[in-house]
């Protein structure tokens, strides 16, 4: 009966062990023999672990936040906010436009009677957020109320716009999985420049096209006929501006957009190729219904109809913006709407019914690009666009020499340990080197399975999980020889010894899942990679400290009809 | 049989004032050294790179230097704790300072004591001549940048949330499987460990970096599971002798795990003394905040956690003995030598013994 559990014990330990172990050191593909040749297992080895950006280092990512755009798009948005501000306070209104050139961003409301100026401005400025007088500065002369964004305010709005931005990259990153990035500001403060480090990704194309997605969306009103009438398209951008009838520019509150023409997916087939990218032109009013801010959610979803390679993107909004959008759309039966993302348009579609909360965005997605752009979406609008202006691979931040140097010193530290272990309590001294190298690997095999990333916090972890395995080891020996001293037979004492340090062992390492557990769920970067491995090295420490070492002396003292002495 | 210790009989606890008054002591040194420091204009403690933002300085070998040779030359100059770190290019390093501000005159500063340590591995290239068309340059500035911190603010106040949060749990877990009073002590005993530690960071000026952030989890953990063998073996004793003073037991259980208290600090601190001496400049913030951590945790199970837990059961059950005098009846079980008939707090630990002892099947 106890060998047959002692059997069933070997059998469990053996078959954790190799498949441990060749989670640590096999390949992931279909092994040779060469792979397991010092060499080859060295470099499987590395290809399986993650190390981080302190220990191996990574790409190195600037990238500049195009705030001129963002200051840009304020003031047009304004724009147009004021002259609509003046037209519902009953004021004529010739035109509106934002003024930008050389460092000015102003916005200009040319009014029909120069008098009513400072009435104008009292209605405007209840409506738009021009009252923050460290940013707008207000002027008139003549028949023109102009507002500007002062040097100062130019400098806090851009600031602005690139913490946002770090932040909105930051959320891209963290949903993308790559962990254990770095993100700092560049550069002087005014060039508003964003240093990424990341680990190596997979693919990094991917990510800096993903991290560079725009992704303002807006559903805007297409000015066309009402339906039955098809939606009222244009086959050039300055057929489009004609029919504006302003003598070819295009007014504050209406804006002139691509339309890439979306084919059905049945006719695709057998249509012209070239026609499959049917450039229109089509004229919407601004400012937009509503944007991306008052997103709630998107997702990918597989079109009903197409085929494996046609997805699109199902969003739905937040509770202000569906109670607008409803509104809007309530009163806008029979007229077409738009969704346009980064100022093109995607889709165009005819309201049939009030639509309150949801919608989608149509267009050839691929299952990824679809994926992406929804990611994008949930993450938010980023403020301006960025672009990249240097990529380059660094080395690992703590400098190879450092890591050399840790990697050493970690050797002769386990090295103490070993030698001690087999001196001071040595034939057990065996089992607890055992149990961890055992531990070691099995840790190891966590960390792969995990895919988590290796850094010096997580080092850290590791060192406090080595430091409670010998610690276990040490707990169940002292007990044992305590309960041996107490004229206990060996047998009983090993058991007596084992059960009252598990209880102690039971309660530390839970007790440090526990708030492991905390790091873990709630912490970010440095404070999690600790987390991660703790964990991991712990839940594994149960395992071979304790039932490992434990089978290892049951194998002991069943060799033997009587024992009388134990190594220990 | 090689033995540290045999049957050691040392009153702890009646040195208990004496060590309350050394920690007390520890932590009011470490606080006036960032107290004084932040009053006369100095920082609390010498935040890293990786806290405060600095500069970043790219330069250009013809004869790459070791990094340890960088590093040698750039801390003659003062600067102390300079990141240096490879690039895909062989010849290039990027120098990391840890500067106060962003603004041009400092990050000017920066490239200034970098180009000064430099020129001990020769002369810089002229002024509009590359390297490569300079014979007699060793070495070029490339480009100089300011960069922000790695871990703002708002990660800082983060960690510092996480990491409550996670005292909290172990307040409450230690309540559960023991009394709430053991939970207190515990957590108390992990904040002085901290507190010292961060307090001799801020006397000796150490670099905070990130590194020493996970040091400093990591003594936590420590000085929790040293805490917990102690308490655990308390509660095994006051369940097998009952008639002895909580004082006795909590003395005894000191002493009867005393010698494997020894052995795993001893171990673990031995490792890391060897990480201290041979892990090189940049390990050294992480590998000092370990040691200091290890020696404080051990001592704080022992002289710390214990007293205070002795300390407050003892008032608990001079409270209820108080009670029992006026209502006659006791509100909660005493310490030592329950009344009669009281439901007392070993009939309690007897049963959480019971529940445990389920599990003490391997």
């Amino acid at each position: 009966m106890k060998k047959k559990n002692l059997l069933q014990r070997v059998i469990i330990i053996a078959i954790v062990s190799v498949v441990g172990l060749y989670i640590v050191i096999g390949p992931r593909h279909r092994p040779s023999i060469k792979d397991f040749s010092w060499s080859g297992m060295k470099a499987t080895l590395a290809s399986n672990i993650h190390l981080g950006l302190d220990l191996k280092g990574g790409s190195h990512l600037v990238m500049r936040v195009k705030t001129e755009e963002f200051l840009k798009h304020l003031a047009e948005g304004n724009a147009v906010a004021a002259e609509n501000a003046a037209k519902d306070a009953g004021f004529e209104v010739k035109s509106a436009r934002a003024d930008v050139g050389s460092g000015n961003y102003n916005v200009v409301l040319e009014v029909a009677d120069p008098s009513k100026a400072a009435e104008i401005k009292e209605a405007v400025q209840k409506k738009v957020e021009f009252g923050d007088t460290s940013v707008w500065s207000y002027t008139a002369s003549g028949n023109q109320l102009i507002w500007s964004i002062s040097g100062a305010g130019q400098r806090t709005l851009a600031d602005n716009a690139t913490t946002q931005a770090l932040n909105i990259i930051e959320s891209r990153i963290n949903a993308l999985g790559i962990t254990e990035p770095t993100l700092q500001t560049h550069g002087s403060q005014s060039s508003h420049q964003i240093l990424l480090q990341m680990p190596g990704v997979q693919d990094p194309e991917r990510v800096k096209n993903l991290l560079k997605g725009e992704s303002r969306l807006e559903l805007v009103h297409v000015v066309s006929p009402p339906s039955p009438a098809p939606s009222q398209t244009y086959a050039t951008e300055e057929e489009a501006k004609a029919s504006l009838n302003s003598g070819g520019t295009v007014p504050g509150n209406r804006r002139v957009l691509k339309y890439v023409e979306r084919m059905d997916p049945t006719a695709a087939a057998t249509e012209d190729q070239s026609k499959e990218k049917r450039t229109k032109w089509v004229v919407v009013e601004m400012p937009a219904i509503i944007d991306g801010s008052e997103l709630r959610n998107a997702s990918a979803v597989p079109t009903r109809a197409g085929g494996t390679e046609d997805f699109e993107i199902n969003f739905s909004l937040k509770k202000t913006g569906a109670d607008k959008f409803g509104a809007w759309t309530g009163s806008h039966i029979n007229e077409y709407m738009g969704v346009v993302l980064n100022d093109e348009v995607q889709s165009i579609a005819f309201i049939k019914s009030q639509i309150t909360d949801s919608g989608q965005i149509e267009g050839r997605f691929t299952k990824q690009s679809a994926e992406d752009l929804a990611l994008t979406l949930r993450s938010g609008a980023l403020p301006a666009p960025i672009e990249y202006l240097e990529e380059r691979t660094v080395g690992p931040s703590l400098g190879q020499d450092s890591i050399n140097a840790g990697v050493r010193a970690s050797i002769v530290g386990l090295a103490l340990v070993v030698l001690f272990m087999l001196v001071y309590y040595r034939g057990a001294g065996v089992n607890a080197v055992v149990a961890l190298v055992l531990n070691m690997i099995l840790m190891l095999a966590g960390l792969i399975l995990f895919g988590a990333t290796l850094t010096l916090p997580g080092i850290a972890g590791i060192i406090l999980t080595i430091g409670m395995a010998v610690d276990s080891n040490v707990l169940i020996f002292e007990r044992i020889r305590e309960e041996l001293r107490t004229g206990k037979t060996i047998p009983s004492a090993v058991d007596q010894g084992f059960g009252r340090a598990f209880i102690t062992i039971i309660d530390t390492h839970v007790t440090t899942i526990i708030s492991s557990l905390f790091l873990f769920v709630f912490g970010t970067g440095p404070i999690r990679g600790f987390a991660v491995t703790l964990v991991i090295g712990l839940l594994v420490n149960l395992f071979s400290a304790v039932y490992v070492s434990r089978t290892i002396f049951m194998w002991e003292l069943g060799r033997k009809e009587k024992v009388e002495s134990l190594s220990i | 049989m090689i033995q540290i210790f045999k049957d050691v009989r040392i009153d702890w606890l009646a040195n208990r004032r004496a060590f309350i008054a050394v920690s007390v002591l520890l932590m009011l040194g470490g606080l006036f050294s960032a107290i004084i420091r932040q009053a006369t204009g100095h920082q609390a403690f010498n935040l890293g790179v990786d806290f405060k933002g600095g500069t970043v300085v790219t330069v250009k070998f013809k004869q790459r230097p070791g990094d340890e040779a960088i590093r040698a030359t750039l801390s003659q100059q003062g600067i102390r704790d300079a990141i240096v770190q490879a690039t895909d290019k062989q010849d290039t390093v990027l120098v990391k300072l840890p500067l106060e501000g962003v603004s041009q005159a400092e990050v000017e500063s920066g490239r200034a004591l970098v180009r000064k340590s430099l020129n001990t591995f020769g002369t810089e290239a002229q002024a509009g001549v590359h390297l490569a068309g300079d014979p007699n340059a060793s070495y070029e500035i490339v480009g100089t940048d300011a960069v922000g911190a790695v871990a703002g603010a708002q990660l800082r106040n983060k960690a510092i949330a996480v990491t409550l949060a996670a005292l909290v749990g172990i307040l409450l877990f230690i309540s559960l499987r023991f009394e709430w009073t053991y939970g207190a002590a515990a957590v108390i005993a992990v904040f002085h460990d901290v507190l010292v530690t961060l307090g001799i960071f801020s006397i000796f000026q150490w670099e905070v970096s990130l590194t020493v952030i996970a040091a400093l989890l990591t003594l936590v953990g420590f000085s929790v599971n040293d805490t917990i063998v102690v308490f655990d073996r308390i509660r095994e004793n006051r369940r097998l002798h009952r008639r002895d003073s909580l004082y006795k037991v909590t003395n005894d259980s000191i002493n009867q795990t005393l010698s494997r208290t020894i052995i795993t600090s001893g171990l673990v601190f031995l490792s890391v003394l060897a990480m201290v001496l041979f892990g090189g400049e940049v390990l050294r913030g992480f590998s000092l905040a370990l040691l200091i951590g290890i020696i404080f945790g051990t001592y704080s199970s022992v002289a710390i956690a214990s007293p205070i837990m002795v300390w407050w059961e003892q008032r608990i059950e001079a409270a209820n003995r108080t009670a029992a005098l006026s209502f006659n009846k006791p509100v909660r079980g005493g310490v030592q030598s329950p009344s009669k008939g009281a439901p007392s707090r070993d009939s309690i630990a007897a049963q959480a013994g019971k529940r445990s002892s389920g599990a003490s099947r391997v």
